[in-house]
Formats: structure tokens, C-alpha cells, sequence
């Protein structure tokens, strides 16, 4: 059997160990864009100065020799056969395939400002390595003591740890009136805002880029959208990332937003499969597909291509969103529909010392969750919200500082934590 | 393989298996040195959830489960699993991202916030031939799974 897999990161690196646990001698080629497998959501540490470059790896340094698969770095996948059945590569070599995987990952989205040009120095995106040592590099050679992040989602924050790590002084803007406005009300965005704002930082909301004054090709200053000036010597573009999924455009291969994949992470051309930031496989919670651009399920879904590839049976039995965020010292987890905009759901919170705590019910079940300084024993709200546990009674239990398993009812408890220890 | 199971109708809510957690993962192993020298807490540096609800009483441990979410969510590799699939966690390569926090079912994982790293984490005593919270437990609410 040969393999070919498009991207080298967690979809991949699970979906290669999957795939050996049944077939060992198959042959597996790895197709990278990049020069060294490494953990994207690590490159905020290293720039940061927390963590050295060899020290952002996430498998153990023999990974490749001990599954035994060939990965072609610094190669670029350009095109694919499904009838034929090969990928083709930057060198018009030819790779053939019983089976394909394309996780290809995202790509940051670029949007058109007034005088943004391509080769604008001092303009960064931050979701690779390579964003990162540029940075670096442009900091120190610039002398750059303070920055502009433009959009206050999960990269825009990846960029403000990074640069908080650096000692630097920043101003994040983003057209919402919120920090993380995907998973963070109003109340939890000011946690955040109120501990940004004592750093010398600053949010500020509903405001975006209407023009970008360089000189000699170098970024100088920003014109806001309230036609405000701001100096910037740097600018890094968080606005967001969408799917990678221009190698399925112009095959048979089904593409939404993302590369349309089911149960088995195969998509509708047999043999060919994809997982992580590019796939759109099922949210468990609207029953739909939709991308989920998040390690774990990344990793999830890489593991049951991975299976299913191989011969193995496995089936992805849906994700929903969350993340982790812990930006100066304030930890935060949220799940799943944090702020749900039709009716039919109710919201219970609790706050004070810092601390936030909010709680979305639908048809008493569990849909979402904010946790913010107070992450503790977090993933059993997770469990509560995929085991559609009846909530019903319990309202004021999930909002308690000691929630905890005893909790919640005996025969669900005694289910999870009792008897022959239940394994997830 | 060693397994922990528990059973909250013979917990007694001692909180022994704290204690002598505590003093099995101590550098001194002693029980009067953990806590009075070495500086750890009982109560709190466990790799034991303890909960307490009027007269019920359990101490949770990490289940190693077969398909760790920890491990999946780990960007690090700081969690992983040995030989004998006991899920393990590497305080080196930690770097606190609190992955491993929100995918834990059990809510088992226990975060040091201060050093930005997963403080305690089950390792099943790795070095004795039971469990320090087994051993200890003076009515069998924590055994070995046989």
C-alpha cells in the first residue's frame, strides 16, 4: 500500500501512527512545505524567548525513522490526480497513491487595506515558524519597542503573549467590540482589556485599518477607521485563517468551506482523505459539518484517517469548538456556543475577584461554557457537554467555585468515576 | 498492567491518599519531611481529586485512559505513554498551555499557574509496586484493578 500525505503537523504525524499500528511495511511519503516538523501554537513561545527553536518539536526526535516514512521537506504539492491516483510536486515528479491524505492545514487571510502592499517590510501574518524568526529578526534590527496587532481572535492573541514575552508595548485592534469575539462576551473581554490596559497596552474595539502610510517600502503609520493616526513601525495581521484547500479546487473532490470529509474523514473520491484545519468534518453540536481549526481535533480526526486509511475501521464521532488562552498570567478555557444569538438558549453567570463564569443551556443541555480565571477541572464541563447530560436541576451546581463530579447525578458519576474505572 | 479503581461507598474521606501522594512524589519520602521541610501541601499538591458533598466522599485519580485526550491535545509531547500505557507527564517539556486541563473528562490534570506548568499528574507510583493512595487507604476504596 503507498500513502501520500499532504502537510506535516499533528493531523498528520496522529494519522502516520495510526496507520502503523496495522501496517507496518506500507510505504508512507510525507509531502512539506516547510523545512522541520514542529508545533505551530508553539511559535508564540519562541518568540517570546520561553522556548529555543530546537525545543518546539512535538514528537520524540526519532518520529520519522521509527515509523518509517520518507517526508519531502521544503516541497510543495501542486497538483492532484484522483484518477490517475498521484500528487504531482514542485520538481513535476510524480507521486503515486492507494491512499491520500490532505491536511494541508490554514492559510492566513489577507484582506486589502489602502497603500498594504505585498512586500511592505515591517507587515507580518503569525502562524508559522518562519512569521516568527521574521519578526524577531525585524524587532532587533528596528530596534521596535512598540506594535500593532490587527485582530483580537486566537492569533492576534498568540502574537500579544509573544510580544508581552518580548517586553513590548502594543495596541490590538479589531472591528468587533470584543477581545476573542468567536468564544468571549463583553464581561470576559474586560478581564482581559482591564490587565492589557495595566501593561501599557491597549484594545481598541470597533476600529480596523483604512489606509497604511509606508516610506521607502517600510511601514510608518496606520490611518484608523475613526480617522485617528497611529504610528506603527510593526503590524502583524491576525485577522483570521481560512482553510488551506486549493489543491482540491479543480478535482472532483468536494469542497465547502473546508474539504468535505464524513464519519471516516474520507471525502467523496475513494482512497482520498483529510483531517485538521482543512477538512470540514462533523460539529457535534449542530449535527452539521463545519471546520474546526483546533489541535485536538486536528488530532482526533488525523488519528481516524489514520485508521480508516489503513484498513482499520475508526469514526470521528464530532468536535465542537474550544480553546485555551492564557494571556498575562489570566488563564482561560471556553466550549462550544459561548454566545448564542437566536433564542431558545439561557445563560447563567458568576463573577467577581477577576473571576468569570458562564454557563449556555439549551434544551437543558449543556452547549457552552467561559471559564475565565478559574480553569480548573474545565474538561468535565466538556464531558457534560458531549454526554448531552440533562442539566435541567443543576444550573446553579456548573456556575459553583468546588463543581466537581459529586455534583452531578449518582448513576451519571458512579458511570464515569466508579466501578472498573470507565476509560474514555 | 497497573490500573487504580475506586469506590465512593467505602470512602471514608480521610484524605490519606493525599497525604501519602504527596510524600510518595516528596524527595525525601519521609512523611514528616514532605510536609515540614520540603514545603509541600497535603491537601492541595495530590495528584488526587478530592471531592467532598455532605457525607459523600471520593478521591479521583487520572484513569490513563486508552485514547488519552491529554496526549491529543498535548502541543508539546510533554504527555505521552510508556511501555506499560501508563499516561505520563514530562514537567520539562510543559509549557502550560492548559491544553491537557480543558480536555481532561476526569478533571484529574491539576494546574500549577504560577510556573506556567502541569503541577500534578497521576504517574501510578511508577517506582512501587502499588500505589501510595492503594496502600494507604484504610478501607479499600482505592485498589488495584486485578
Amino acid at each position: 500500500m503507498k500513502y501520500v500525505i499532504v502537510g506535516y503537523s499533528v493531523a498528520a504525524v496522529n494519522a502516520i501512527t495510526a496507520i502503523r499500528e496495522s501496517d507496518k511495511t506500507g510505504e508512507i511519503t510525507v509531502i512539506s512545505n516547510e523545512d522541520r516538523l514542529y508545533s505551530r501554537p508553539l511559535i508564540s513561545y519562541y518568540l517570546a524567548g520561553k522556548l529555543s527553536k530546537d525545543k518546539i518539536g512535538f514528537t520524540s526526535t526519532d518520529f520519522e525513522k521509527d515509523m518509517g516514512v520518507k517526508v519531502l521537506y521544503n516541497t510543495e504539492a501542486v497538483k492532484i490526480e484522483t484518477k490517475s491516483r498521484h500528487v504531482e510536486i514542485n520538481n513535476k515528479k510524480k507521486l503515486p497513491y492507494d491512499r491520500l491524505l490532505i491536511c494541508s492545514g490554514g492559510t492566513p487571510i489577507k484582506i486589502p487595506v489602502d497603500g498594504l502592499k505585498d512586500n511592505l517590510s515591517g507587515v507580518f501574518t503569525f502562524t508559522k515558524l518562519a512569521d516568527a524568526k521574521e519578526i524577531e529578526k525585524y524587532i532587533e534590527k528596528n530596534k521596535v519597542k512598540e506594535a500593532v496587532i490587527l485582530g483580537g481572535g486566537l492569533i492576534g492573541m498568540k502574537a500579544a503573549e509573544a510580544l508581552l514575552g518580548k517586553k513590548m508595548k502594543f495596541k490590538i485592534l479589531d472591528i468587533a467590540d470584543r477581545l476573542l469575539a468567536n468564544t468571549f462576551d463583553r464581561e470576559a473581554s474586560a478581564i482581559i482589556e482591564e490587565k492589557l490596559k495595566e501593561n501599557g497596552c491597549e484594545f481598541l474595539k470597533e476600529t480596523t485599518i483604512k489606509k497604511v502610510v509606508s516610506k521607502a517600502g517600510k511601514i510608518e503609520e496606520l490611518v484608523l477607521s475613526n480617522g485617528k493616526k497611529l504610528k506603527a513601525k510593526l503590524l502583524i495581521m491576525a485577522v483570521g485563517v481560512r482553510p488551506e484547500v486549493s489543491l482540491a479546487k479543480g478535482t472532483p473532490i468536494a469542497v465547502n468551506r473546508g474539504i468535505v470529509v464524513d464519519a471516516r474523514m474520507e471525502t467523496n473520491v475513494p482512497g482520498v482523505f483529510s483531517a485538521g484545519d482543512c477538512a470540514e468534518g462533523l460539529e457535534f453540536l449542530s449535527g452539521k459539518g463545519a471546520v474546526i481549526a483546533i489541535w485536538p481535533t486536528a488530532a482526533k480526526q488525523g488519528k481516524v484517517a489514520g485508521h480508516n486509511m489503513s484498513g482499520a475501521k475508526d469514526v470521528f464521532g464530532g468536535s465542537f469548538a474550544m480553546n485555551s488562552v492564557e494571556i498575562l498570567g489570566v488563564p482561560s478555557i471556553s466550549f462550544g456556543i459561548t454566545n448564542p444569538k437566536e433564542d431558545g438558549y439561557e445563560v447563567v453567570k458568576k463573577s467577581g475577584e477577576g473571576k468569570y463564569k458562564k454557563i449556555v443551556v439549551k434544551d437543558n443541555r449543556l452547549v457552552g461554557v467561559i471559564l475565565v480565571n478559574c480553569i480548573e477541572r474545565a474538561g468535565i464541563y466538556g464531558l457534560l457537554i458531549k454526554e448531552k447530560l440533562d442539566v435541567l436541576a443543576l444550573k446553579k451546581e456548573l456556575l459553583t467555585d468546588d463543581f466537581g463530579f459529586l455534583l452531578l447525578p449518582t448513576d451519571f458519576r458512579k458511570h464515569f468515576v466508579t466501578g472498573e474505572g470507565t476509560e474514555v | 498492567m497497573k490500573r487504580i479503581v475506586i469506590n465512593e461507598e467505602y470512602c471514608l474521606g480521610c484524605r490519606l491518599c493525599e497525604v501519602h501522594c504527596v510524600t510518595a512524589h516528596s524527595k525525601s519520602k519521609d512523611i514528616i519531611k514532605t510536609f515540614k521541610s520540603e514545603g509541600f501541601k497535603p491537601l492541595t499538591d495530590s495528584c488526587i481529586a478530592f471531592e467532598k458533598c455532605g457525607y459523600t466522599t471520593f478521591a479521583l485519580q487520572c484513569r490513563h485512559c486508552h485514547d488519552a485526550p491529554c496526549i491529543e491535545a498535548c502541543l508539546t509531547s510533554a504527555m505521552y505513554k510508556d511501555k506499560e500505557a501508563t499516561v505520563l507527564h514530562d514537567k520539562d517539556k510543559c509549557v502550560g498551555c492548559w491544553m491537557c486541563i480543558m480536555v481532561c473528562p476526569f478533571g484529574v490534570i491539576k494546574p500549577d499557574l504560577k510556573n506556567k506548568r502541569v503541577a500534578s499528574k497521576c504517574d501510578l507510583c511508577g517506582d512501587r509496586e502499588t500505589p501510595a493512595c492503594v496502600e494507604h487507604c484504610p478501607n479499600e476504596a482505592i485498589k488495584m484493578k486485578k
